[in-house]
């Protein structure tokens, strides 16, 4: 496999450079990013980020902005490096034990991978929503209490009061808890249990949202309702997420971006991704032909 | 068409042999683990039907109901009331007299000596009790149940042999005739025996009980369990969750385990040359028993308490992490919470294996004959098993029945304990 040049560094590559390729589709053997990996408005911006779990190299050079007020989509088959790449971009990487992250990863201008970084705050800004609904062990009030708590992010119990219910308001959760806040919050279904982790997270007031196939463990109506629920959260937040199903990505994400071996294949509008796939190997997973 | 048909019925008739094979195959294994099961809790049966049959009498005392005269010219001679004076009085005067009473012609010396021997020495003990309890006592005739000697209560109870020659048993026909005749008359009485559980050791079988290896035991567990609790936990907190994974951590826990598997001898001696010859701490004491104890258990509670941390699902770590709890906050907010049933099940078995702990002790001195019960970790002691073994070595038949009491009372608080810990390890038992 030949070194993937860093696409981004160079913006004459990026973009519209495809007519100068004999306006063939990029083949199944080319590794280099197809689309404009920058936005207008980031707010996450990433660099030639590579990833090494101790020999394994597991993100090759991936550069990819996260747009403000957007929902980006990661899509590819298993062990692409979608979920690793999420990882990287709130720093939950660095609890696995041999894993190596370069490259470099903005948040707005801040270089979140600058060893005088505090991760604490940063986790506190990119908040991240798992695959499993997680929720802790605790009642449904303590689960959303916990991050403002922690950071001090209120000043009395009234105060708390408040964000609680506004974050379970925004998650579409209050009507139906609203009367057990002191019933634990693992006693909930399914689906209401994710969106109890999302309210949670999002009772922290993070810039982004991070989502690893956040549905993933749900029915098909509770997938429908943190769909739309997405969907609202985008006016007010940006949104990473990573999913497996297709028609997902479709319904929910403005851009796509799809992940193969390790590499960032294709990024572009997602009506134009599904549509109007600009790279073989992308024409290939969309229409079913493997993954 | 027929072939693919007669292939079929071949595969379904050679499916058919084979299965009773197999069938029979799983039977025997069945069988195989059920009778290993029936031979262990036969073995288990064994063992406490013996206990039990053994020791159950110890728990009653044989007593002799006899008039004592409280008489003033014995207890009070100059008639002055002086606490003092009347402490140092012959109370063994009183007893004998009282027995004597019943037996006016028993005479000669050997023979009166062989009457008044029918009392413990406890009996005096018991009256001198009285006495200081309520002086107006004094000068009245009061019925008292006054302890029996140890061979006494060993032929009431039936563990002498009557048909035995006169010079292989330990009482003679006369008192065996003097015994049944206070038997015939009602005076003799069993008592739930009270000062097993109370009284201190005693070369007296009838007057040796528990109640000093029972606090020594207390101490030594106290002493333990303040010290490897606390290590304990944080070992293994520093180990599961904040330690690199590199070749120091890795060399620490082959050494844990290690520890786990050194002979308890091994632990005494280490405990007798660094606590007792470098530190200078006193022997026998319930604090140096402590200190080895913590030593031999701190394996055991680190192993079992970095297990339940690892039980912990990694989900609830990152949930933690994800809204930006720090690893301290992560640890000690959720982890150990969690955690928390497990570690203290794994504490409760390390301290029911130290309540059973004997060869350690031994090498400290706390095997040594106490008969004061310890009023502090400081002071010389003994524990349960090593009171077993100490009665398990004394001659006297009386001393068969309390060490398997004493056993029974050791096993009452191991199966207690284990208990508790399966239970809590149910009640607080997730399925994530």
């Amino acid at each position: 496999m030949t070194k993937v040049q860093p696409i981004a560094a160079d913006p004459k590559l990026t973009g519209g450079d495809l007519a100068g390729r004999a306006g063939a589709k990029p083949r199944d053997s080319d590794f280099r990013t197809v689309g404009d990996v920058r936005v207008a408005n980031p707010r996450m911006t990433c660099t030639g980020v590579d990833v090494h779990y101790g020999d394994k190299h597991a993100i090759r050079d991936v550069s990819l902005d996260v747009g403000k007020n957007q929902v980006v989509a990661m899509i590819g088959p298993s062990g692409c490096g979608k979920s690793t790449f999420l990882r990287c971009l709130n720093r939950m990487n660095d609890t696995i034990d041999g894993c190596c992250v370069t490259g470099e990863i903005k948040l707005d201008e801040q270089d979140i991978y600058d060893p005088r970084l505090d991760v604490v705050p940063l986790r506190a800004q990119v908040g991240m929503v798992f695959q499993k609904p997680n929720p802790f062990p605790k009642s449904i009030y303590d689960n959303i209490a916990y991050g403002p708590r922690i950071h001090g992010l209120v000043a009395s119990r009234t105060e708390l009061d408040e964000v609680v219910e506004s974050s379970l308001a925004k998650a579409g959760l209050w009507d139906e808890v609203k009367d057990r806040l002191e019933q634990p919050g693992t006693g909930l279904s399914d689906g209401q249990q994710q969106r109890l982790c999302i309210a949670r997270t999002i009772a922290v007031e993070p810039e982004v949202i991070l989502m690893d196939e956040p549905c993933s463990a749900l029915d098909p109506i509770a997938t429908a309702k943190v769909e739309e629920l997405i969907d609202e959260l985008r006016k007010n937040y940006t949104i990473a997420i990573v999913t497996h199903s297709m028609q997902q990505a479709a319904r929910v994400s403005q851009r796509t971006a799809y992940f193969h071996l390790g590499n960032l294949i294709e990024v572009g509008e997602t009506t134009q991704i599904f549509t109007n796939p600009r790279h073989k190997l992308t024409e290939d997973y969309i229409t079913g032909r493997f993954g | 068409m027929s072939n693919t048909e007669n292939a079929r019925t071949r595969t379904i008739e050679k499916v058919q042999a084979s299965l009773a094979k197999r069938y029979a195959k799983e039977r025997r294994f069945k069988r195989l683990g059920l009778g290993a099961v029936v031979l262990g809790l036969l073995f288990v049966s064994v063992l406490f039907v013996d206990i039990v049959t053994k020791g159950y009498t110890a728990f009653v005392q044989t007593h002799i109901e006899l008039e004592v005269f409280f008489d003033p010219a014995v207890i009070d001679p100059g008639g002055a009331g002086n606490p003092d004076a009347i402490l140092q009085a012959d109370f063994r005067k009183i007893a004998r007299m009282s027995l004597r009473e019943l037996f006016p012609d028993v005479n000669g010396r050997g023979d009166k000596r062989a009457l008044s021997a029918i009392l413990s020495t406890g009996a005096s003990y018991q009256l001198l009790e009285m006495v200081k309890d309520d002086p107006d006592l004094i000068g009245t005739r009061q019925t008292v149940a006054l302890i029996a000697d140890d061979d006494i209560d060993m032929l009431v109870k039936g563990h002498m042999d009557r048909q035995a020659a006169q010079e292989d048993r330990r009482l003679n026909d006369k008192v065996i005739a003097w015994v049944d005749r206070l038997e015939a008359e009602g005076r003799v009485v069993t008592k739930f025996n009270t000062g097993f559980f109370t009284n201190g050791d005693s070369r007296e079988p009838e007057l040796a009980g528990i109640g000093g290896a029972a606090a020594g035991s207390f101490y030594t567990l106290l002493v333990t369990l303040v010290l490897s609790f606390p290590i304990g936990m944080a070992a293994a907190v520093y180990l599961e969750e904040l330690a690199p994974r590199n070749r120091w951590t890795d060399l620490i826990e082959v050494n844990i385990n290690n520890l786990a598997a050194v002979p308890p001898i091994v632990f005494g001696l280490l405990g007798l040359a660094l606590f007792i010859n470098l530190f200078g701490l006193p022997r026998s004491a319930p604090l140096v028993g402590g200190l080895v104890l913590t030593l031999m258990t701190l394996p055991t509670i680190i192993i079992s308490a970095r297990a339940a941390l690892k039980s912990v699902p990694p989900s609830i770590r990152e949930a933690a992490l994800g809204v930006g709890a720090s690893r301290m906050q992560t640890v000690f907010q959720h982890v150990l919470p969690l955690a928390m049933p497990g570690m203290l099940t794994g504490t409760i078995i390390g301290m029911a294996q130290a309540l059973g702990e004997t060869a350690p002790l031994l090498m400290i001195g706390m095997v040594a004959f106490i008969v004061d019960i310890p009023g502090s970790p400081m002071d010389p002691s003994t524990v349960l098993p090593v009171q077993v073994y100490l009665w398990a070595d004394s001659p006297e038949r009386a001393f068969v029945e309390r060490t398997s009491a004493a056993s029974m009372i050791l096993l009452a608080f191991l199966i207690a304990m284990n208990t508790f810990a399966v239970v809590m390890r149910r009640r607080f038992e997730r399925r994530w």
